[in-house]
């Protein structure tokens, strides 16, 4: 097998909802061993998508293959072959640590000593065997993504989907989310991740989409959105009034504003800040470098959304 | 329809089986409640009640009231078990515990997961009317070895209860409306299907109206097996109970579909 071998592959791919259109026409591939992101607001269709891709909806029309299979005649075989962390927590309560992976697995026909051996394995790897005997409902919400990690990965899934695996969690339970997903990945594993936060798409993922509005509007790898769409820094400034603006147009400078703040997209850009710096007071511009956050935040708008 | 039952698979056995290590985990919980009801229940109708009342007729000869409900109490477990596991419980497991969707990532369909939970249903309905079964032998209320009878009899219409329960859990929009069904079905059904008074004691109509409920029919055919006179009228009253289970099956997947897949 090769790199090139197309794990989903959409096209045309199409989901109502009676006159809601979640994902409008979409095409994508993603490839074996990338890391594949699915970027956008909330409503974007993002989750939409994923829950196609893993059988839960069927879509109006367009064609969705995953893992060589149709989503529309093979549902069992696709998610006999794939793992799926969901966006909300549903361990499950009933059961402690040990069982929720065993019942699990047993919806795989993985029981008896195969089961033992995996389910031990897996507890191991995401580090909560000491928690085996332990309700789900004691561990802490970094703990229980792990173990829909654990339990995401029995079947040895060829294709593991990520639906916001990071939302709702402190700094120290994202980051070992995140060393997990960089361990699956290391060793080969393809992953298709949806997220609203840049920081971990640019960190983990291969290859992005941006959605909006049930279309893609964007996609490529990180790095090179980033340059292409924005440049390489971002000159922020925290005062909008008319004088600054009037500087900026006569510069020429690509820029966007908002209620406060005016961003300007550059190259380099200290001589910029200095002029800014002496003109309007020191206090009031910061250069940075440009990130995801500023291709995302360009690309769907900075309003509020409901 | 066709792509229900293409659907519809031995994988619902994971789902009562996944049910069932519940169940054994808090077997204590589960196995004291149902041994007191009818113990709870002959007591006072016996002690108190069956005081007053002392005699019942039945197919032309008189019984003892205690004998007489003794089978409706049995239909009683039968019904309530079955139907309350696939409403309230059920409910929670699809609602709050997201239970089915973590399920329905596995090769398990959305149908592999209802049906298992009526399987599993039914088979609350078995343990209660195994458990019912023993207390009332104890009490020698009960003509054996025919009211061993009882015992497929109590898996087979709990599948019709269970089934029933399975339809109003796909169309509730939270746990409070289970009150519905409670309160304009299971409580009529417990008080009117002849579970403590012969039907023949109502006017004609309202034995009609009786006739109407699935409940008169189980409690017709327990009473008949467990007092000892096996007639035929017994397997056209199993029947419709049975067609019924079928119906409220298929109508529960197809509604359950929707639901879910919404």
């Amino acid at each position: 097998m090769n790199n090139n071998q197309e794990m989903v592959r959409a096209n045309g791919l199409l989901k109502k909802f009676h006159n809601f259109t979640a994902v409008n026409k979409i095409n994508f591939s993603v490839h074996k061993q990338e890391c594949f992101g699915f970027l956008g607001p909330n409503g974007a269709g993002k989750t939409t998508t994923v829950r196609m891709i893993y059988c839960f909806l069927e879509p109006s029309s367009g064609e969705l293959i995953v893992l060589g299979k149709n989503v529309l005649h093979n549902p069992r075989g696709i998610k006999s072959c794939i793992g799926v962390c969901p966006q909300e927590n549903n361990l499950d309560p009933d059961l402690p640590v040990w069982d929720n992976l065993r019942v699990f697995a047993r919806y795989f026909d993985i029981v008896g000593k195969e089961a033992e051996i995996r389910c031990e394995e897996l507890l191991h790897f995401v580090g909560l065997y000491a928690k085996k005997n332990s309700n789900v409902e004691e561990l802490s919400g970094g703990m229980k993504r792990r173990l829909i990690i654990a339990r995401s990965l029995l079947n040895k899934p060829d294709l593991l989907i990520m639906d916001e695996p990071t939302t709702g969690l402190d700094p120290q339970g994202k980051h070992q989310v995140w060393e997990t997903i960089m361990q699956l990945k290391d060793q080969g594993t393809t992953f298709i991740l949806t997220t609203h936060y840049m920081d971990e798409a640019a960190h983990l993922c291969d290859r992005i989409v941006i959605m909006d509005k049930g279309e893609i509007i964007m996609e490529g790898k990180p790095r090179e959105l980033v340059e292409k769409n924005i440049g390489t820094n971002v000159l922020e400034i925290y005062s909008a009034n008319k004088e600054i603006e009037n500087y900026i147009k006569s510069k020429n400078l690509n820029y966007e504003k908002t209620k406060t703040h005016y961003y300007i997209y550059i190259k380099g850009g200290e001589k910029e800040l200095a002029e800014i710096s002496n003109k309007f007071g020191s206090e009031i511009s910061t250069l940075r470098m440009a990130n995801l956050e500023d291709v995302f935040l360009k690309s769907t708008g900075r309003e509020l959304r409901e | 329809m066709t792509s229900i039952l293409k659907n519809t698979s031995w994988r619902s056995l994971r789902v009562w089986q996944r049910n069932f290590d519940v169940y054994l985990a808090t077997w204590k919980v589960n196995f004291i409640p149902p041994v007191l009801e009818p113990i709870l229940y002959l007591l006072a109708f016996g002690l108190g009640l069956g005081q007053l009342v002392k005699d019942v007729p039945y197919n032309s000869h008189q019984i003892s009231y205690l004998e007489f409900i003794a089978p409706g109490l049995i239909a009683t477990a039968i019904m309530n078990h079955g139907f309350f596991e696939t409403t309230y419980a059920s409910f929670v497991r699809m609602y709050y515990q997201k239970t089915f969707d973590a399920i329905m990532s596995t090769p398990l369909t959305i149908e592999d997961v209802v049906f298992g939970e009526i399987l599993w249903g039914a088979t609350k309905s078995l343990f209660a009317g195994t458990i019912m079964l023993v207390v009332m032998f104890f009490f020698g209320l009960l003509s054996f070895p025919l009211s061993l009878w009882i015992l497929p009899i109590s898996f087979i219409t709990g599948m019709t209860f269970a089934s029933m329960g399975m339809c109003f859990t796909a169309i509730v929009k939270n746990i409070e409306m289970f009150n519905f069904p409670v309160f304009l079905f299971i409580t009529p059904m417990f008080l009117f299907s002849g579970v403590f008074f012969p039907l023949s004691t109502l006017p004609i109509w309202a034995q009609y109206v009786a006739w109407f409920l699935p409940l008169t029919f189980l409690v017709s055919s327990v009473r008949a097996i467990g007092l000892g006179s096996f007639g035929m009228d017994i397997f056209l009253q199993l029947l419709v109970l049975i067609v019924l289970a079928f119906i409220c099956t298929l109508l529960s997947l197809s509604m359950m579909k929707k639901r879910l897949l919404k």
